[in-house]
């Protein structure tokens, strides 16, 4: 079985989903998983939880410890330091070295920092990892007041953080409003209103210029690119995140950003496979993009996994899908909705109250996209509605269909059917 | 076992609001009032004179003003939402001091209240005449007859799910079946539990609880339960036919369209308690596979144990009493006495700090078996997984009171089809993704479902535990 012996870098959603299913497909194949993170695959989403005290460690496992022997599945708990493309051998950080088959690359992502003055001094960090969490502790222990740089998903997931142990904070943004880069204006207004509900402070269309050093190396403030000092004892660093390619240089992995594959995640050296974060695909016109989400890493490891089975299969996004939490108020969005896009036309409905809203995108006469605030949509629907190009008359025919929201909850849709009606 | 230690947040507290801290001191005072009534008569003192209305109203009456005042301040100036915060470093509702200590209180109480009389045939003081006494302008009041403990152990239950029932309506002011199916567990304890049996007693009629049947009262359906009702005149002939219409058809029907919550998180007073008082303790159910095992061995034996002694005891009594006699009289003394008090009281209730609120529920009630058999085979219920958003988080799991691992079926896409879930929702509730959703069988949803589907197909879809959207597959995947 010499060449069955599979290994895999990386225990995030990516390596795993993969591991699971090449299981699956091969009961007798040896599979390894390496990961310096931590020994356990856990939920990399629910890292604000730990912090929050809603859950621990434990808590975010999705499999139990046994699970792993059970599915002969070896965990090694440690750092990949290089990888010999020639003689396929691993070395690791203080184990062993490791010979492979087959390697897939899941390494995942990094906290992008942008070479700003002071970015390493203590009380700043980003947050993306366990180890991460452990210097939140500590560099939170006695601050009261803490700016975020960068205001996207995981940034509000630190405010929430930070929140709980009654540090005040305040979001520096390079934007006008929340996540305006992705969100169109009229949810990014929701968000900002849940954002001033909790009493946070948010300073737009700013970017930041350095950190300032208390004298013992502690950051005491940040000066913004007007010359503004604002005082904090904490500074969280989340303008997004890039893929982790750190052993990429020792080793000849091909990397733009991140390791480079082609849409059946294979690398240009046989035998080397990358998914998940870490994973730059190019596509067939010579573009090429990285999927930083959950659910994409999870469809890379399930298609990845027939590849490595000899059942070559493309990744393929089909109809698009995300969802996230801002402080109380969720979103989901279904297909493509973005911001401005000429030959578009956008149904939107909110409500008075600031917490609801609902967003149809058409174009050429059909649904495109969806966005739902404080209201939730059945995945499947949306999906079909989109897939099947059906105009926005049917869709509000159907509207009630998609609601997800728990029973006796209010529903929206004869309002926002009324509303759309009037302007079709 | 912590498989990673986060730092020192132990030392983290959530901040008090200001106006919530008078009340606890009221609480406090209305506990230290009781307190003294308690031990008085045990150090043979006389501080307070107790058995009026002034010392009611300084005991309880302080404490159910008081810790309203409490949790109505501690909710007012928060957003709606999941309030989740601090709960694994907080002592009380993770297993710390003060949770251990309020689980031994509880116990202690259940243990002096099962034991009264055998305590008194020993010699030991009789604890909780005091209380009784206490309470007994209220029993006066509503029933015209002095109180016993019973009466004693009623208010207390009653006042725990309003008091905490007022903090789920609080802490779930976002989420209306939250919200709908509180009111209807505090309705149901108060009226039917509370009320009505101090009103029957009143109006010199059999005491009953419209709300429990067989078999968990299996009083209700032992010859000499039945028999006491059929000398009863019309009412008793009335409560005779309530308790065999709700076992045998209400209890299938009803579940077959609910699904076991009609009954477990809407109605059951044993419910009621652990989704109003046990809600803070919920995470601290077991989720282990082991626990799952343990949990269908022993629920099916009691359902198993309370059937054999049902039959045995209408097979003695139609012969005469002739056969086994002593032994199906034990049998039913025993049962009696280590599953209806020891396990669904001192351990179902005393341990809720410890093992979560449904350990009752969820290890024992031979109610929830059979509902539970009906729900997985035969019902309309669900808890729908929303396609593949989910993101593993474990928050679903975490707070399920069941301890049923629903994340295991959620990041799968799979419905969630268990014998035990009780359909509290708070799964759902949790989800920070808004993956999960309590369905009766598949809506009317055009072209996407079975809403043209026969009747029979949705029964074996139920059975089969499939997917209502499992017409759409996952593109991504294919070739
Ligand atoms: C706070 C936070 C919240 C998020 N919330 C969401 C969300 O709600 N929805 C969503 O879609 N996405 C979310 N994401 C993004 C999502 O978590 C990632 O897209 C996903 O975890 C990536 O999975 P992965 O398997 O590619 O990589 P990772 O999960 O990063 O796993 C890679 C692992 O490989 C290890 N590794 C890397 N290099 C080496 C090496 N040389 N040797 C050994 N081990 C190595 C890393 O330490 C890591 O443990 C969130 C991310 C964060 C940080
Ligand atoms: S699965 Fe959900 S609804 Fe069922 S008992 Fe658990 S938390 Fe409640
Ligand atoms: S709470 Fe929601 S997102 Fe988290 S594991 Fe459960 S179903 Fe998935």
């Amino acid at each position: 079985m010499a060449s069955n012996n599979l290994v895999i870098i990386g225990n995030g959603i990516a390596g795993i989903t993969t591991a699971l299913e090449y299981r699956k497909l091969n009961p007798e194949s040896k599979i390894t998983v390496i990961s310096g993170e931590s020994q356990y695959f856990y939920s990399r989403t629910a890292l604000m939880y730990i912090f929050m005290g809603h859950m621990e460690f434990e808590n975010t496992i999705p499999y139990p410890p046994d699970f792993w022997k059970k599915q002969k599945i070896d965990l090694v708990f440690d750092w990949v330091e290089k990888v010999d493309t020639n003689s396929k051998i691993l070395k690791l950080k203080n184990t062993d070295n490791i010979f492979y088959d087959k390697l897939v690359l899941a390494t995942g992502s990094i906290s992008n920092k942008f070479g700003w003055p002071g970015q390493d001094l203590d009380g700043v960090q980003g947050l993306y990892s366990l180890q991460d969490l452990e210097l939140l502790e500590k560099n939170v222990l006695n601050a009261k007041k803490a700016i975020i740089v960068g205001g996207g998903l995981i940034g509000i997931e630190l405010a929430e953080m930070l929140h709980s142990r009654g540090i005040h904070v305040t979001f520096l943004i390079r934007e006008n409003l929340y996540w305006n880069s992705v969100l169109p204006d009229e949810e990014s207004k929701l968000v900002v209103h849940a954002i001033k509900s909790e009493h946070f402070d948010l300073i737009r269309k700013t970017n930041l210029k350095e950190i300032v050093d208390n004298g013992n190396g502690r950051v005491s403030g940040i000066i913004t690119e007007f010359d503004q000092k604002i005082e904090c004892d904490f500074v969280g660093l989340t303008p997004g995140v890039s893929p982790n390619v750190s052993i990429a240089k020792d080793s000849n992995l091909p990397i733009k950003k991140g390791y480079l594959v082609n849409k059946y995640l294979e690398t240009e050296i046989t035998d080397i496979y990358a998914c998940g974060d870490c994973a730059e695909i190019v596509k067939d016109d010579g573009t090429s993009k990285i999927w930083p989400l959950w659910y994409t890493g999870k469809m890379h490891g399930e298609v990845l996994a027939q590849t490595l089975s000899g059942n070559k299969t493309e990744f393929k996004m089909g109809v698009f899908f995300n969802s996230a939490k801002f402080l109380d108020l969720e979103y989901q969005t279904y297909g493509d909705v973005f911001r401005d896009r000429i030959g578009e036309k956008h149904h939107y409905w909110q409500s008075e109250d600031k917490n609801h809203s609902l967003r149809l995108v058409e174009k050429e006469g059909v649904l495109i996209g969806v966005n739902v605030m404080g209201i939730r949509y059945r995945h499947r629907v949306c999906e079909d509605w989109i897939k099947n190009k059906l105009t926005i008359k049917k869709v509000l025919t159907l509207l009630e269909d998609a609601n997800f929201d728990p029973e006796f909850s209010k529903k929206f849709e004869p309002e926002i059917i009324n509303k759309f009606r009037g302007a079709l | 076992m912590s498989l990673i230690q986060i730092g020192n947040v132990k030392a983290k507290k959530n901040k008090i609001p200001t106006l919530a801290k008078p009340f606890a001191v009221i609480t406090f005072i209305g506990f230290l009032f009781l307190a003294v009534i308690f031990f008085q008569p045990l150090l043979k003192l006389k501080l307070i004179n107790f058995g009026n209305w002034a010392s009611l109203t300084l005991s309880l009456g302080l404490i159910v003003f008081g810790s309203l005042g409490w949790i109505y301040y501690n909710f007012a100036n928060t957003i709606p939402g999941i309030k989740h915060n601090n709960i694994f470093f907080n002592s009380t509702m993770r297993r710390g001091l003060i949770g251990w200590s309020f689980g031994i209180l509880i116990t202690g109480f259940y243990i002096v209240l099962y034991f009264y009389e055998k305590f008194k045939a020993w010699g030991i003081p009789p604890l909780l005449d005091s209380l009784i006494q206490t309470v007994n302008p209220l029993s006066l009041l509503l029933s015209g007859q002095n109180a016993d403990r019973w009466f004693l152990y009623g208010t207390f239950y009653t006042m725990a799910v309003l008091i905490m029932g007022v903090r789920m309506l609080l802490k779930y002011r976002h989420n209306r079946y939250q919200q709908i199916r509180t009111l209807s567990v505090m309705f149901f304890q108060l009226g039917f539990a509370f009320l009505i049996p101090a009103f029957l007693k009143a109006i010199k009629q059999p005491e009953f609880y419209f709300t429990y049947f067989w078999p968990l009262k299996p009083d209700y359906l032992f010859p000499w339960g039945v028999k006491n009702l059929t000398g009863k005149g019309s009412v008793g002939m009335f409560m005779i036919c309530w308790g065999i219409v709700m076992t045998f058809i209400a209890t299938p029907v009803l579940t077959y369209f609910f699904g076991k919550r009609w009954y477990c998180s809407w109605v059951c007073g044993c419910g009621g308690l652990a989704e109003t008082l046990g809600d803070p303790f919920r995470q601290n159910s077991d989720k282990s596979e082991k626990a799952w095992i343990l949990e269908r061995w022993l629920i099916h034996s009691v359902l198993l144990a309370i059937i054999f002694i049902t039959i045995l005891l209408w097979t003695n009594d139609y012969f005469g009493r002739s056969i086994l006699g002593g032994f199906t009289y034990t049998a039913k003394e025993w049962y009696g006495f280590y599953i209806g008090a020891i396990f669904s009281g001192v351990i179902g209730v005393g341990f809720y700090p410890i093992l979560g609120s449904r350990v009752w529920c969820r290890f024992g009630c031979p109610m929830a078996a059979i509902l539970g058999i009906l729900q997985r085979s035969f019902s309309k219920f669900r808890i729908t997984v929303n396609g593949d958003q989910c993101i593993s988080c474990g928050n679903c799991s975490t707070y399920c009171e069941m301890g049923i691992d629903v994340r295991a079926y959620a990041q799968r896409g799979e419905n969630i089809v268990r014998s035990s879930c009780v359909g509290c929702g708070v799964c759902a509730a949790v989800c920070p993704r808004g993956v999960l959703a309590l369905e009766n069988g598949p809506r009317k949803i055009g072209r996407f479902t079975g809403s043209n589907k026969n009747p029979l197909a949705i029964i074996k879809d139920s059975l089969l535990n499939r997917e209502i959207y499992s017409e759409s597959k996952k593109q991504y995947s294919e070739k």
